[in-house]
């Protein structure tokens, strides 16, 4: 393997992306859960949602944040480091990510303003509306990105211009609804919002285990295993429909993530498998004649034979990203129907073996939604557009040395934001429902639901915590919330 | 309908709004580093945290609407001014975050850093802004259909030029949107550093604008002007674009000197904006209609007529609405920030 410039424009973009997609998938799930908790706040009048909204919605503002700044990057990196990729598909492509930009970007970005800054200058309904905004926008983000993306993995409505090899649109309807967007949007979607209820239980979790019960961690805590237990046999229903529609338009996709070898009537599905040189010929735990109840019954199931080796992606990386997105999945189901059952025993509230799996576990969503984008991404190779365009083909005229500096730029950026960003969200997310005003007046005069409304100084937070932090929760939550 | 014409003319709107709002912000990190102290670099930060998200945005669609009006553009340009870019990007990443993160640190070591990420961001974000402008004016080698230079081919004594005139025009913006929200200490010095802005900036103005017109004898042409002689015809009716700079600069200088009391708080924003424009419809007098000077044409980096029409109806109902709700946000948070906002308010 050659360390050139498309083999590390393509551990570039891997990495940029993959980056980018964590910050998206929490945000998207927490801005609809703030949304959720303020309805809720107006709707029943209960401070414990508001309590909710003004927690969640700090940690909200840093990952937000993360993923803007990362976000720019994605818009450049198209045209720097695939710039061949950009000239052909740009007459398809481009309107998309210009509807990103004028239908959500805008609208995320400025009411953000309003959510993060306005309590003290708007009502009550009109903050709503901004939360709301920015809920919607973050899902109509991901409407255009899953359509751009589903469009290289399944194209349609569109036509090659003979003499320049552009591509062009002939149906737009057909280009921003092919055939893989729906079930893949829909799948994206539920991933969001899992991931989101994941970080919540495992926050929740710790609350309880830490001995700091409350009525708003009890909240949060509930809402996270419902929403685990009502969405994940949701999703897995959506990722075995994205897995049909893939295995129509995309079946070496599906040969090598299901590790087919021949084509057969019927296949085993095959559980595990030990690598053989990135082909057959590897040791297996399989579950024999599965596949009817899969995939399409009668018609011959193609395995890996039926490609070239220039032809079908790599075997073990899609193979194994898409057995650890599964099972990342199951341990979250069955953590939602755990937590629902304890929930319903009255027993949740009290630390036991669920919150200290819980714990570890909040992370398992990300982890998912990253071999999930695995599986879908390298499952498209040896393509950027399926069947039509060579990755190889896509690349731009940079030099190797110019790219692997970007890379290594990129690596040490990410990495000194990353971890500051996950210490400083880790530290408001643990702290709990403790970051009540400590009574210095410039403190009083923290709006609300502004992301300094925390205590951040954590000299405060542990004293806090111990002395009494129930008789400050009264406090906060008693406090009016007035206009000014 | 003339579609590749519309599309440059709105991506020309929406990098100008990004430079006028953006650029404003990045103004206000740099001149953090003047702050006297942490109260007084709140304050500035708060002038600008309900609204730099939004302002960004700007930046987002110039890249966006570039890949979808002209791809070729697209396609030939960011790999010419790949370290640039990977530059700006780096520090927009950092000053960024840093928004967030200075309010998080809770060590002084920590918190010393991502004071310095918001203003080393802002400052380097802005030179390599303008090291991006100067070497799109300078001109980009092609081969066929793709960049065919160097990666340093955009370091030359002219983008160095124009690298060191956009952070202080930035500067400049920062110092009049202080002036609009601030009060009191803060709001004196505003008035002293833009009046020293104004004067650096007027100075690379000039040296921008005589290096502009060397660049390339269509340039000149453009502006009726040559070794030998002056072309009235040409040179006349473009005139009133740098006499409006000038005079701009003569009335904004005077405003800064003047009587805090009789100068309305928010005319010097509005007239650095026109010292801004001036400059930018300079700019684009002299390059139209090259995309890839000297290159490309608009027309023959547009994308198909399709793609246009399709994105251009979303453009026509999206923008009205997008500059409605901006306003609306401004407007939301309007006047002077109170010490108080500095934590949020």
């Amino acid at each position: 393997m050659e360390f050139d410039a498309l083999l590390l424009s393509r551990i570039q973009f891997a990495f940029v992306i993959a980056f980018h997609i964590m910050f998206p998938a929490f945000t998207i799930g927490l801005a609809a859960f703030l949304a959720v908790c303020e309805g809720l706040w107006l709707y029943t009048g209960r401070e414990v949602f508001k309590q909710l909204y003004l927690h969640w919605v700090k940690i909200f503002a840093l990952a937000f944040a993360m993923g803007v700044v990362s976000g720019v990057v994605m818009s450049y990196q198209i045209g720097t480091n695939w710039s061949v990729f950009a000239e052909r598909t740009g007459s398809v492509l481009g309107p998309l990510f210009g509807y990103e930009v004028l239908t959500a970007f805008f609208l995320e970005a400025t009411f953000l303003g309003v959510m993060l800054f306005g309590w003290s200058r708007v009502g009550r309904g009109l903050h709503f509306f901004a939360t709301c905004a920015v809920a919607v926008g973050t899902s109509i983000s991901a409407f255009w990105i899953l359509s751009a993306n589903s469009w290289m993995q399944t194209p349609a409505g569109f036509g090659i211009d003979p003499q320049t090899g552009n591509f062009f649109a002939t149906d737009w309807w057909a280009v921003v609804f092919s055939p893989s967007f729906p079930s893949r949007y829909v799948h994206m979607m539920l991933a969001a919002f899992i991931t989101t209820a994941a970080i919540v239980m495992a926050a929740g979790a710790w609350q309880v285990v830490r001995g700091r019960p409350s009525t708003a961690n009890g909240w949060q805590l509930r809402m996270a295993v419902g929403t685990l237990a009502v969405l994940m046999p949701l999703q897995i229903w959506a990722g075995h429909w994205s897995g049909k529609v893939a295995h129509e338009h995309q079946p070496a996709k599906i040969a090598v993530l299901e590790a087919w070898c021949e084509t057969k009537d019927v296949q085993g599905t095959v559980l595990f498998a030990w690598p053989a040189d990135n082909e057959c010929g590897f040791e297996e735990i399989t579950v024999p004649g599965t596949s009817p109840f899969l995939f399409p019954k009668g018609k011959e199931l193609q395995g890996m034979d039926a490609f070239p080796r220039s032809e079908r992606p790599p075997l073990w990386i899609t193979f194994w990203n898409f057995r650890i997105m599964v099972g990342a999945g199951l341990v979250l189901l069955a953590l939602g129907f755990w937590g629902v059952y304890l929930w319903f025993r009255n027993r949740i509230d009290k630390p036991g073996l669920f919150h200290w799996l819980a714990i570890p576990s909040g992370g398992l969503g990300l982890v998912a939604v990253l071999s999930g984008w695995i599986t879908a991404e390298v499952g498209r190779q040896p393509y950027t557009v399926y069947g039509l365009l060579r990755t190889a083909e896509s690349v731009a005229p940079v030099s190797a040395s110019q790219v692997a500096f970007s890379l290594l730029v990129f690596m040490v950026v990410y990495a000194i934001i990353f971890t500051a960003g996950v210490v400083y969200m880790i530290r408001i997310a643990t702290r709990g429902f403790d970051d009540a005003p400590t009574g210095s007046p410039q403190e009083e005069h923290r709006a609300p639901g502004s992301p300094l409304g925390a205590v951040d100084d954590p000299a405060v937070v542990p004293s806090l915590a111990a002395a009494g932090s129930a008789e400050l929760k009264d406090e906060s939550s008693a406090q009016p919330k007035e206009k000014r | 309908m003339d579609l590749p014409l519309i599309w440059s003319v709105l991506i020309a709107l929406a990098v100008m709004m990004y430079v006028l709002l953006d650029g404003m912000d990045l103004g206000v990190g740099m001149l953090t580093f003047l702050a006297a102290n942490e109260g007084e670099r709140n304050l500035m930060t708060a002038t600008i945290e309900p609204v730099w998200d939004g302002n960004e945005t700007w930046l987002v669609l110039g890249g966006g609407g570039l890949f979808a009006a002209f791809p070729l553009a697209y396609a030939v340009l960011m790999p010419a001014f790949y370290l640039p870019v990977l530059l700006m990007l780096a520090a927009l990443i950092f000053r960024g975050v840093a928004f967030e993160f200075r309010h998080k640190a809770v060590r002084p070591i920590t918190k010393a850093f991502w004071n310095g990420a918001f203003y080393g961001g802002s400052l380097i974000a802005a030179i390599s802004q303008g090291l991006i402008l100067g070497a799109f004016i300078g001109g980009v080698d092609v081969a066929e259909r793709s960049f065919s230079g160097g990666a340093f081919d955009w370091l030359t004594p002219f983008s160095l030029l124009v690298g060191v005139s956009v952070p202080i025009g930035y500067v400049l913006l920062g110092c009049c949107w202080l002036i609009l929200k601030t009060a009191d200490a803060l709001y004196a010095k505003a008035r002293r550093w833009g009046l020293y802005a104004l004067i650096a900036l007027s100075i690379c103005f000039m040296a921008v604008s005589l290096a502009t017109l060397s660049v390339d004898p269509r340039v000149t042409d453009r502006w009726g002007l040559s070794m030998q002689y002056i072309e009235l015809s040409k040179a006349l009716p473009l005139a009133p674009i740098p006499l409006a700079g000038l005079g701009l600069v003569l009335w904004l200088a005077r405003d800064l000197r003047g009587d805090p009391l009789t100068i309305p708080d928010w005319r010097p924003y509005l007239l650095a904006t026109g010292i801004f424009l001036s400059g930018y419809l300079g700019l684009a007098v002299s390059l139209f209609p090259w995309l890839v000077p000297f290159h490309f044409t608009i027309w023959e980096t547009a994308a198909q007529d399709n793609a246009l029409t399709f994105l251009l109806v979303g453009a026509a109902i999206m923008l009205p609405v997008i500059l409605i709700y901006t306003v609306y946000v401004y407007r939301l948070f309007w006047g002077k920030v109170q010490a108080g906002d500095g934590y949020h308010g």
